[in-house]
């Protein structure tokens, strides 16, 4: 089998995750769908880091998580503010940058 | 488990081609990935989303460890299965689980355009990857230190802490502000003080002048005489107490009639302990006259 699957799988998982991203709009599940990008890029690297034979990619990879970890925490506390003044977790819901002025 | 894994995948070909064994492997998860990360996109309910989200995180666990990264596939179940999907069920339970999609589209047509943005995202990016010409595959065997009698978790360590030292520290000062943020975005201030045992306290001793208890209200007559708690309970002075019957029920005009109560008690005030009077006056109705009469010899 060519490594070259691994890479495929990695760009359709990262195509889905940016679909969810575009299309979904509870704010929860467009986060995963964030961090469904990232899992995809990390098999690509990890991929990467074999067919080139060393370890750098997989350190990549680790660092990845590392910040991906962090940004999960920030992330889920802001939607978590949010919802308890707004009472919702609807990405459209949080507008108030709008300008709700008449377009006329 | 890993090593057998490891022992069974790690292997590439002459020509740069996997081991039938990690083939197997790939077809088997693959094609379930797919369709777990299909399931984010369309799954209904956040919960569904997420458990697809973990199918998928685990998954990759396996995958990482066939491609000689058994490291990353501990720390991939760890991390990501381990805390940030349990996250991300906690918020789901804080936000509301049945926080449900709106699926009225705020821009009209954006769901149509996303999707074929994400079509066109995989033909784009498979393109590549299928059209391109790599190099011939050279595997992690040196690398991951089979020469050296070392392990993958023992060459990452090396490079982590050597080459990346730096980035490392920073990382993890990344990862205490993170720390910090979510406490700080997280708290809520408090805008009134904490009603404390003591000013519990103070506040019954206050409404004691405007008749407030300083103990809770006497529990009905349940137990003591009655089976039904329309019953008011008897004072230390024989006397029932109006309070200890629901306010609900009084409402609703159910509770027993604490005259009728309070009649008996009289009764008994004004000279009713004597025997005869008080077999008289309630009469014996349950049959079982044998104690009576011998209380009478």
């Amino acid at each position: 089998m060519n490594l070259m699957n691994y890479l495929v799988l990695s760009t359709i998982l990262f195509s889905v995750g940016a679909t969810t991203v575009l299309v979904r709009r509870n704010a929860i599940i467009a986060f995963m769908g964030v961090e469904m990008m990232l899992n995809a890029t990390n098999l690509a690297l990890v991929t990467f880091a074999r067919i080139n034979g060393n370890l750098h990619g997989q350190v990549l990879a680790f660092f990845v998580m590392v910040v991906a970890a962090a940004e999960v925490v920030v992330g889920l506390a802001i939607i978590v503010a949010i919802y308890r003044t707004r009472r919702s977790a609807s990405i459209d819901d949080v507008n108030l940058l709008k300008d709700v002025r008449d377009p006329a | 488990m890993i090593t057998t894994m490891s022992a069974v995948a790690a292997t590439l070909t002459d020509m740069g081609e996997a081991s039938t064994g990690e083939a197997i492997l790939f077809w088997v998860f693959a094609p379930v990935m797919v369709v777990a990360s299909l399931g984010l996109l369309l799954a209904r309910k956040a919960v569904h989303a997420a458990l697809s989200v973990i199918t998928v995180m685990i998954a990759l666990a396996f995958l990482y460890v066939a491609q000689d990264a058994p490291f990353l596939g501990v720390v991939q179940v760890v991390v990501y299965t381990g805390a940030i999907m349990m996250l991300f069920l906690f918020v789901l339970m804080l936000v509301g689980v049945d926080s449900s999609d709106s699926l009225v589209e705020t821009i009209k047509g954006q769901r149509g355009v996303a999707v074929v943005g994400g079509l066109g995202l995989v033909a784009v990016l498979a393109g590549v990857v299928v059209t391109a010409t790599p190099k011939v595959p050279e595997g992690l065997d040196v690398a991951n230190g089979s020469t050296k009698d070392s392990t993958n978790p023992e060459e990452l360590a090396a490079i982590i802490f050597g080459h990346y030292a730096f980035s490392l520290e920073v990382v993890g000062a990344l990862l205490v502000t993170a720390a910090l943020g979510a406490l700080v975005l997280t708290h809520r201030e408090r805008l009134v003080p904490k009603r404390d045992q003591k000013a519990r306290v103070e506040a019954r001793v206050k409404a004691l002048a405007e008749g407030g208890t300083l103990t809770p209200l006497s529990a009905p007559g349940v137990y003591a005489r009655h089976n039904a708690m329309d019953v008011p309970a008897l004072g230390p002075d024989g006397e029932p107490l109006e309070v200890s019957v629901n306010r609900v029920l009084k409402v609703r005009g159910q509770e027993a009639d604490a005259d009728e109560y309070a009649a008996r008690v009289d009764r008994v005030l004004a000279g009713g302990w004597a025997h005869g009077e008080l077999e008289a006056a309630e009469p014996d109705t349950d049959g079982d006259d044998d104690t009576s009469e011998e209380a009478d010899q």
